[in-house]
Formats: C-alpha cells, structure tokens, sequence
C-alpha cells in the first residue's frame, strides 16, 4: 500500500511538544544540570560531573531513607492489597445498601492530603486527640511525636485508612464483571469457598489487581504530605522517606546538587519498577488474548 | 441417577408475585424419567432456563417440590443434588489447564486418584481435545472452551441428571453435528438423565426421545417428535415445529364440517360444540393446490426452497402456505386447495380440541 506522505501533519503535534517542553523535559533538564554542577550562590556554577551520583550512591544518609521507604511501601501493600481484596469480597453486590458502601468508600480517596494529615494529626494527639486520648486512657504508653513504633504505627492505620477504598473500589469493578454463569458452574462443579475465590475471582481480578497495586505503590513510594503533616520526619529520622529527605536536602539545607542527582535516581527507581509492571501487564494480556 | 418430579412448582423473579403474569415459570407438574432424553424447546424467554436452574438447585422456586426419586430436594444445594449443568457460553476456570478443568469436579468430590487420570483422558478422547490437555484454557477458542465445558459437565458418572442450557449456540455447525451426536451415543452408553434446552428444533428433535415445548412460562405439550408434527396441542407448538410452520384458519365448527370464508371444509372426525376463537389447523405438508376441489384460493408468491417449493396462497383474506412438490407446474388452472381431512387439528383459544371420535386423537 501507498503511505501518503504529509509532514505538515507534524504541525499538529507541535503545541503537545511545546507544553511537555515546558512542563516536563525543560525542568527535568534544569534538575540534570544542577546535578552535575556545585554552587555557592551568585549563580556560580562548578562542572563536577558524576561526583553528587558517587556521593548520594555510598550516601548512609539515603539508604537509610531508601530503606525505611521499602519497608513503608511493602507494609502497606502488604495490609492494603489482602483488606481490599477482603472488603471487595464481602460488599453488598447491588441495591441500596451496594451504593451506600461505595460512597462511604469513596469518602477518604475525595479528603486532599494534608487535610488527611491534620485530621491523623490531632486525632492521634494524646492530649486533644480522640484515638491518642482514648489510648492513653486505657493505659497506652501511646505518644507519636516521641516514639518511633507508634510514630509508624500511626502512618501506616493512616494510610490504610486514606487509600485501601482505592483497593478495593478497583477489587470490586473486577469482581462484578464476572458473569453469573462462573458462580454457577462452580456450585455445579461443587467447587469450595476457597476454589472459587483461588480460580475464578482472583483471575478475573488479576488486571485490575495489578493496577492497584502499582498505584500503591507509587503513591506510597512517593509519600511526603502526610508524614510531613502527622511526623515531620520524625521523631528523629525515624520516618524520613525518600520525598521528606530530598526536601530537607534541597530546601532545608540548599544542597541543590546532591538533591538533583538524588532526585534523578529516585525518578529512575519508580520508572524501573513502572517499566516491570507495565511489561507484566501486557503480557498477562497478550496471554489473555492468544 | 433417579426419576425427577417437579410437583406444583412454579417460581417467579419478583418478591411476592400477586398476578398471574409475575411468574416467570406458571404452576406445572411434570415427571422426567429415570434415563429420558429431553429436549426442551421454546422461544426466548419462556421461562426454559428457569426450568432449569430450578432443578438443578442455582435457583429456590417460589412454591412446590423437586423431589429426586422419592427424596424432596427443595431445600438442598445444589452441591448435594449432583447435577450436572452445562451453560450457554463457555465457562472454563481460565488458569487452569484442560486436565485440571475436566478434574476439577471429580477433585471436588475427593474421587481417587488413578480414577480422575483415567476418567479425564477417557472423555478428554470423546470432547477431541487429548492432544491440548496441558494447554492452559485461557488461550483456548471459545468453541474449545465449550468443549471443557460440555467435558466438565460428563465428567462425573453419578450425576442425577445432566442439563444442557443451549449448549452448542457458540459451536460451529459442523462441530455442532459431531458434538451432538456425541452426546446422544453417550446418552445410550450411560443412561443419564438429560435435558436439553434448545430454541432450535432441529437439534431438539434430533437430540431427544421426548420433546417438551414451553410456551409464556408452561408446558404446552410433551410427546414424541412424531405428536407434535401431527397433533400439536397449542396453537404455539403447531407455528414453532416444522418449516414453516402449522396454517391456522379461523373458521366455525359445526360436528365434522368446518366453515371457513364462504366455503366449507370436511374434518376428518365430529367434534362437540367448540368454545371461543375457533381456528383449524393444518401442516403445508398436507395441502394440496387443486383445479377445483376445496377452498378457493390465490397465489401471491412461491419460493424456491430446494427440494421443493412453497406457495403463499390466500384463502378467505388469510394467507397460509402450502408445501408443493418440486417439478409441478404451478398452472394459472390452480385455484383451490385442498386439505387432508384427517390431518386437520381443531383449536379453541390457542388449545386443541379433542374430536368426539375417529381421526388423529
């Protein structure tokens, strides 16, 4: 077949190119840029090439930070993925009471970050705050701002709270897709409880699943607001993620350079672990397709 | 395996059903025997799938029994009634593989080992699917997923029954032949109880000893491919076996004459006085175009169906069809028909009317 060539056609891409110029590739230069050079003011800039990258590699600074971030991001998926799986399963599946659930679901995914922060914020306060009061009450040595494990144990109640709906909203789109017919073969088929939910719900739960978990993941991989509001960080460096420290580095103490290249290989870490999910997800279609 | 009754059963899909209309399966009472082959027929929606899923327990009527041989199983699940039920579209459990999908119900029942091996294989050979048992089912075609469904649904040898809701829809139709008459051979080797949902009458008749056509949600006649041709005992069951259908003309009976238009038409047997909207009806199969004799008639199209052809005619303003045997002419010299006096059937209000004696009962 003959391809008509027409390049003004080019044209009609130009202003997505532009806006992506500026929005994305322009400051993703300017954060390159920073991360190769050092700086002390005055706009004086020192070409240093890959020193900030050695730095912040060997840097126990952020592996401390990296660390402490898997560990959030795994917890989380590790409670949020089987309790949204588990709520999904056990919704009302039409009718009135179906609808109420989903609202009620859908309420923390609608509250912005910080809000959900402050409200953790004070709820958990042991003086003022209705679950730190409540606790200290019944003989809890509970205190976040003071105590490392209650300061995780707070973040990580918090963001079940904020974000297992999404889970099992999205659990609970791919259960009712399943036709009818499934359930009933299985009764005929006199399939267990559990050989129901292991052959027919969790594979036909399999594309939506994947998608929730890569939204966790990112997400709490990427999570500044609430600890920021709730924590600080602290107490200490106890829940210093990654997002909180490049804050500190790059605004608290105006270490532009190791900041940028700090930066550069966060960003590269989520696209990595994207890139893994992605290539799974098509695959797991493709095979569905054949 | 055992004799299945349905004994006042009736179900309907709203709370609490006040009108007769509300039912979506009207009150029957109906025995399918131990070792039957049923087809049963009807057009969409009547109320055929629901038959179903009320016998084998996917659905809890809204009054009477099933009883299982002499067991009520109103109450049990359907787990504990064993049956078997194939769908309409396939539903194969997509990770595992067609092994695993033909076990699956035998595992369930914690059959032995060597048993299920064997038992796959042997009805993995008769579904054509032995050489892909370790093929996963998800990148299966959907008439190779039919197939383990049909499969799935043979596996078990103690089924009480095995139902079959439209199962062939999604088959090609040379797959359709071969698999039907599969299913028919394994009917004779096996005995199984089957019943067979189809709105397709070919495959209903070619499928089954007994043939139970439904019609808004009942059963309007039960019998031998053979008594629904000649005596259909509702209007519905005349139009919907045979091609076409049965010709029904409004007439008025009068003891063995009938009067249809103008003219008259001899009935092969005497009848009592009859009720309501009177029709008479008669297969095409059995009018004949005539110089003379019988009801005078036009012809207003003719088509050409193969083996022979079919003649629209219109008689006393209502059209019917008349089957005419390829190769005769159709003369403008054709202007009656006639009918088989002993193949007319006598209908009041959509039933048939039995004669008072002699001809066709």
């Amino acid at each position: 077949m003959d391809k008509t060539q027409n390049n003004k056609a080019w044209f009609l891409v130009l202003p997505v190119l532009v806006v992506v110029a500026f929005s994305a590739v322009l400051p993703l230069m300017t954060v390159v840029n920073y991360a190769m050079n050092d700086t002390f003011g005055n706009n004086q800039f020192f070409w240093v090439g890959l020193e900030w990258f050695e730095e912040m590699v060997t840097s126990d600074r952020l592996h401390d930070a990296l660390g402490r971030q898997i560990l959030f991001s795994a917890i989380i998926l590790a409670i949020q993925v089987p309790l949204g799986i588990f709520i999904a399963l056990n919704m009302p599946k039409k009718g009135f009471w179906a609808s109420l659930c989903l609202v009620l679901m859908s309420l923390p995914l609608l509250i912005p970050f910080n809000v959900v922060g402050t409200i953790w914020q004070i709820f958990g306060r042991v003086d003022i705050g209705l679950l730190g009061h409540t606790l200290a009450a019944l003989g809890f040595d509970y205190n976040y701002t003071n105590d490392a494990f209650d300061a995780w144990a707070t973040l990580i109640v918090m963001d079940v709270w904020h974000w297992t709906s999404l889970v099992a909203l999205l659990c609970y789109a791919g259960l009712q897709s399943i036709p009818q017919a499934y359930y009933q073969a299985a009764k005929i088929d006199q399939a267990s409880r559990w050989a129901v939910f292991r052959y027919i719900e969790l594979p036909k739960m399999q594309g939506v699943l994947l998608i929730a978990i890569l939204l966790r993941f990112m997400d709490s991989f990427m999570i500044y607001t609430e600890p920021f509001v709730v924590t600080g960080g602290g107490p200490g460096n106890a829940t210093t993620f990654l997002s909180i420290d490049l804050v500190k580095m790059a605004i608290g103490q105006f270490d532009l350079g190791p900041a940028a290249a700090f930066s550069l290989m966060y960003f590269l870490v989520i696209l990595l672990v994207s890139w893994v999910f992605f290539t799974v997800m098509t695959n797991l279609d493709r095979r569905e397709g054949k | 395996m055992a004799q299945i009754t349905l004994k006042n059963l009736a179900h309907s899909y709203y709370p609490n059903p006040t009108k007769d209309a509300d039912f979506a399966l009207k009150e029957m009472d109906h025995v399918w025997e131990d070792g039957g082959a049923y087809a049963l027929l009807g057009s969409s929606g009547c109320g055929k799938t629901t038959l179903l899923n009320l016998i084998s327990g996917l659905l809890r009527p809204s009054q009477g029994r099933v009883l299982f041989g002499d067991t009520d199983v109103t109450d049990n699940a359907t787990a504990e009634r064993n049956i078997a039920q194939v769908f309409q579209f396939p539903v194969v459990y997509d990770t595992m593989t067609v092994r695993d999908n033909l076990a699956f119900p035998l595992r369930n029942r914690g059959m032995d080992a060597a048993y299920i091996t064997a038992r796959v294989q042997q009805i993995a050979a008769m579904i054509g699917m032995e050489d892909r048992l370790n093929f996963k089912a998800r990148g299966l075609t959907a008439d190779a997923k039919q197939k383990i469904s049909l499969g799935r649904g043979m596996v078990r040898e103690d089924v009480n029954a095995i139902l079959f809701d439209e199962p062939l829809t999604v088959i090609d139709p040379h797959m359709k032949w071969e698999l039907r008459t599969q299913l028919k051979s394994l009917h004779r080797e096996f005995g199984h109880t089957m019943i067979y949902v189809t709105h397709d009458q070919t495959e209903a008749l070619t499928f089954a000893d007994k043939v139970v056509v439904m019609y808004d949600g009942r059963v309007v006649q039960m019998g031998t491919p053979e008594e629904l041709f000649e005596t259909p005992q509702h209007t519905f069951v005349g139009y919907f076996i045979g091609s076409p259908g049965m010709n029904f003309l409004d007439a008025k009976v009068d003891g063995s004459r009938a009067q249809v238009g103008g003219a008259v038409v001899e009935l092969g047997a005497s009848y009592a006085q009859v009720a309501g909207r009177t029709q008479i009806g008669i297969r095409p199969e059995y009018a004949t175009l005539t110089t003379g004799q019988g009801l005078p008639m036009q012809i207003t199209r003719v088509e050409d169906v193969g083996r022979h052809r079919l003649v629209r005619v219109q008689v006393a303003d209502q059209e019917i069809s008349v089957i005419a045997p390829e190769g005769a002419p159709l003369g403008a010299d054709l202007t009656h028909v006639q009918f088989d006096a002993a193949r007319i059937n006598v209908y009041a209000d959509d039933w048939r009317v039995a004669p008072e004696r002699g001809g066709a009962a």
